[in-house]
């Protein structure tokens, strides 16, 4: 099963390489990784998905919980919650592509962000599943280039991941 | 980075001496300016460190200037930095207290690298003091740069980089708190050499307390769990403890025989557990796994409850995991909740200390019976029958005009230092020898690398013994393939008069893999055995220490009382042993616990 991991990690050199050289020390996977700072400048949030089976999960935070560095974690996917990534694409826009990109990305709700002569980068936030459906989506009139930020998440009403 | 951040509220600042000016906060005028260095060293007292194990070098240079200044903090010179980890490991395993060990930068922190890993797969306590190159210099490939940070992040509990001379006491502080407590392991501290230069000087204080906001080790395990575990307990028709190196670290020795006797139930350790329960007592079945015991393993794969503190279900404990112990329900308690349901499922998972889950168990069974007696009296008849099975058939001795076997060799030491040495161990076939024929009736005596199984790592532990305990005997139990992996340490002992006994027990080839490879192999036996072995004799006579040659069975006795006559006298002893020897019981590969080799010719 996919699940998604949120991190308070404390803001210090290294710290996210303790994180990411867990996940491949331990064989455990990583499908995406999100880290930024946070309101607290000593703290930074990471997010990271991974799928494995509830014994490797369970693996996965009891390691991670025991980093000196990760001051605390939540399984999204345990309780409900929002996810979100944003992805910004470029795709082909010549002649009758024009049209055809601006109505795809109405029906995603994406957003046409920059123009060039036969280029349009176009932006979409939502979860994995919506941004795998607009490539698809995409695919047939030209994907130039596509980038992601990986998922970030957060829990339903007041549950919260702080100190 | 942010200095600034990091720096204590009174500042402070001089560049050379004479022309200091101080200003505190507090409108103290008595506090102390000490270098980067000078911190360290006084830190280091201030800790209560007894011993460093190190080897200087440039960018340690400002450190050993300051040690040299000083006399309460002893510094011993190894001859390798893999010895100064494996020095320090040994101090720590039997002291309990963490080792400390100063390298430099480069070539003396990489070298150090195999001790910190075996220090880190059996959680033992060190602090690990690297220097580097200066902070401008960083990332340049600058002379004997190495990311040491980066090298041993998998094999550390933490580490930290010194980023202003000022943060030093704190960090180390940090440091030493980190490696001892929870479950201990060790830290390395990386030092650039400018955080250490001798013109700066900061305040120093000495931090008494340290708080991590994201490190809170348990204190006590969940008393619902801890009640629920005891109820199994007390039904239990079948129980066996399986107890390991926690119940040692988290000295919980004498609160688990306290309630291994009161219930009367059966118990066996890891490897790294030997002793936790004195192995002479009837209701120890000794260690368990792939060399363990008959009985062990037996008990082990029939048990209806498996009471597992302090041990981290290893697969040379387990065997096949799918196969393991099929009718047993698993009570775990490990400080470590990540070593609960790992590789094996816990029915009763404990998170908490030994010692403070164990004395909570025994105030339940307090005034309670095990419900079952018929079946426990069952059991132990079970046991016995195991333990009668195997009864003079460990091994063969030798017979007369054949080499000695080592087996005898142990039984024979053991008999002549009644069962009270420290044992330091290499690894390989001497290194089961030693486990399963010196009978330990105390914690931190057996010392051996369990986890990473380190050839090279018992000489120099047993260096770090002997000086914690020097009225002790302390013995290397050694081959002459590990022994010539560490052997320049020779000339340390000599420098410090170390008075450890070193006994070789020579088959002239890397036994244990030669075993495997008789098993596994058709007995091809790929550079498994050693020519050109050195004539130890010589080679120890050369260092001005004494070596003693037992090539017969009646040389040995003879040999160990002059060995064992001075405990300040480094002694060698090369006692050569029948090549064709093989470690059993073994586990078959892929097979659940019962499934061994008794001997080349008999299987369970
Ligand atoms: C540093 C290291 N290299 C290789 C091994 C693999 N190994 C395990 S036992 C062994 C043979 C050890 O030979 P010796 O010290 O003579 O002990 P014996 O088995 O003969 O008693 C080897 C090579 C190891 N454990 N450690
Ligand atoms: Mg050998």
């Amino acid at each position: 099963m996919r699940h998604i991991i949120s991190i308070l990690l404390e803001n210090e050199p290294g710290a996210l390489s303790r994180v990411v050289g867990l996940f491949s020390q331990r064989n455990f996977n990583i499908e995406s990784l999100n880290v930024a700072p946070t309101e607290d400048a000593t703290l930074s949030r990471l997010t990271v998905t991974t799928v494995g089976d509830d014994r490797i999960v369970e693996q996965i935070t009891k390691q991670l919980n025991k980093l000196i560095d990760v001051v605390k974690l939540v399984d999204l996917t345990e309780g409900n919650h929002i996810e979100r990534e944003l992805m910004l694409v470029k795709v082909k826009a010549l002649g009758a592509q024009r049209d055809e990109v601006k109505r795809t990305a109405d029906i995603f709700r994406a957003q046409v962000v920059d123009v060039a002569p036969g280029v349009y980068t176009v932006q979409i936030a939502g979860d994995a599943g919506k941004l795998d459906a607009f490539v698809q989506a995409m695919a047939p009139i030209g994907i130039l280039e596509v980038a992601r930020t990986g998922v970030s998440g957060i829990a339903r009403g007041d549950k919260m991941l702080s100190l | 980075m942010s200095g600034s951040g990091v720096l204590p509220h009174s500042i402070f600042v001089t560049h050379s001496e004479g022309e200091m000016t101080l200003e505190t906060s507090r409108g103290e005028t008595t506090v102390e300016l000490l270098s980067g260095a000078d911190m360290i060293a006084r830190f280091l007292k201030d800790e209560g460190v007894e011993y460093i194990y190190g080897y200087p070098g440039g960018a340690a240079l400002h450190i050993y200037d300051a040690l040299f200044r000083q006399d309460d903090v002893k510094h011993i010179l190894v001859r390798h930095e893999q010895a100064a980890t494996h020095a320090a490991d040994g101090y720590a395993r039997a002291s309990g207290k963490p080792g400390t060990v100063l390298v430099t930068s480069g070539p003396g922190a990489t070298n150090a690298v195999t001790g910190i890993a075996t220090a880190y797969m059996d959680s033992i306590p060190m602090v690990v003091l690297c220097g580097q190159v200066a902070s401008h210099l960083i990332g340049e490939d600058a002379f004997q740069e190495t990311d040491i940070i980066g090298v041993t992040r998998p094999i550390v509990k933490h580490s930290f980089s010194i980023r202003h001379p000022a943060e030093i006491p704190m960090v180390l502080k940090k440091a030493y708190y980190l490696a001892a407590s929870g479950r201990p392991g060790p830290v390395v501290v990386d030092i650039p050499k400018d955080m250490t230069a001798p013109t700066e000087r900061y305040e120093y204080v000495y931090p008494k307390k340290v708080k991590l906001r994201s490190y809170n080790p348990v204190t006590r395990g969940h008393s619902g769990q801890i009640k629920k575990a005891v109820d199994l307990m007390l039904k239990a028709r079948r129980p066996v403890f399986y107890t390991g190196g926690g119940i040692v670290t988290g000295r919980a020795c004498e609160a688990l025989t306290d309630l291994v006797c009161r219930l009367g139930y059966p118990i066996t350790t890891t490897l790294m557990g030997i002793g936790a329960y004195p192995q002479s007592d009837r209701q120890s079945l000794g260690w368990l796994g792939m060399h363990g015991s008959y009985e062990s393993n037996m008990a082990m794969h029939h048990a209806d409850l498996i009471i597992a503190i302090g041990a981290r279900f290893d697969d040379r404990v387990t065997n096949s995991t799918s196969k393991f112990c099929p009718t047993a329900k698993i009570v775990h308690v490990d400080i470590d909740p990540s070593s609960i349901s790992k590789t094996v499922r816990a029915d009763v998972p404990i998170v908490g200390p030994a010692g403070s889950v164990i004395n909570e168990m025994i105030s339940l069974v307090q005034d309670r019976e095990p419900t079952n007696p018929e079946a426990l009296t069952e059991w132990w008849q079970k046991i016995d029958g195991w333990r009668e099975e195997r009864r003079g058939k460990l091994y063969e001795p030798a017979e007369p005009g054949e080499p000695l076997k080592p087996e005898q060799v142990i039984e024979e030491i053991c008999r002549v230092t009644r069962g009270e040495a420290y044992v330091t161990t290499d690894v390989g076939q001497h290194q089961m020898f030693a486990g399963q024929y010196y009978k330990f009736d105390k914690p931190n005596r057996f010392i051996t690398s369990g986890g990473l199984g380190t050839m090279g790592f018992g000489f120099p532990a047993a260096m770090g013994v002997k000086q914690s305990y020097p009225d002790d005997d302390v013995i290397c139990v050694t081959g002459e393939g590990s022994f010539q992996m560490m052997m320049q340490e020779l000339s340390t002992c000599k420098q410090y008069g170390i008075g450890v006994k070193i006994v070789n027990l020579n088959n002239g080839s890397l036994g244990m893999v030669r075993q495997w490879q008789d098993l596994n192999y058709k007995s091809r036996h790929a550079h498994s055995y050693m020519e050109s072995l050195p004539d130890f004799q010589k080679l120890i006579e050369a260092y001005g220490f004494t070596a003693l040659r037992v090539e017969s069975p009646e040389e040995l006795e003879p040999a160990l009382e002059r060995a064992f006559a001075d405990k300040n006298e480094l002694v060698f002893l090369d006692i050569y042993v029948d090549p064709r020897e093989h470690v059993y019981p073994m586990h078959v590969p892929l097979g659940s616990m019962r499934d061994m080799l008794l001997s080349k010719t008999e299987r369970t």
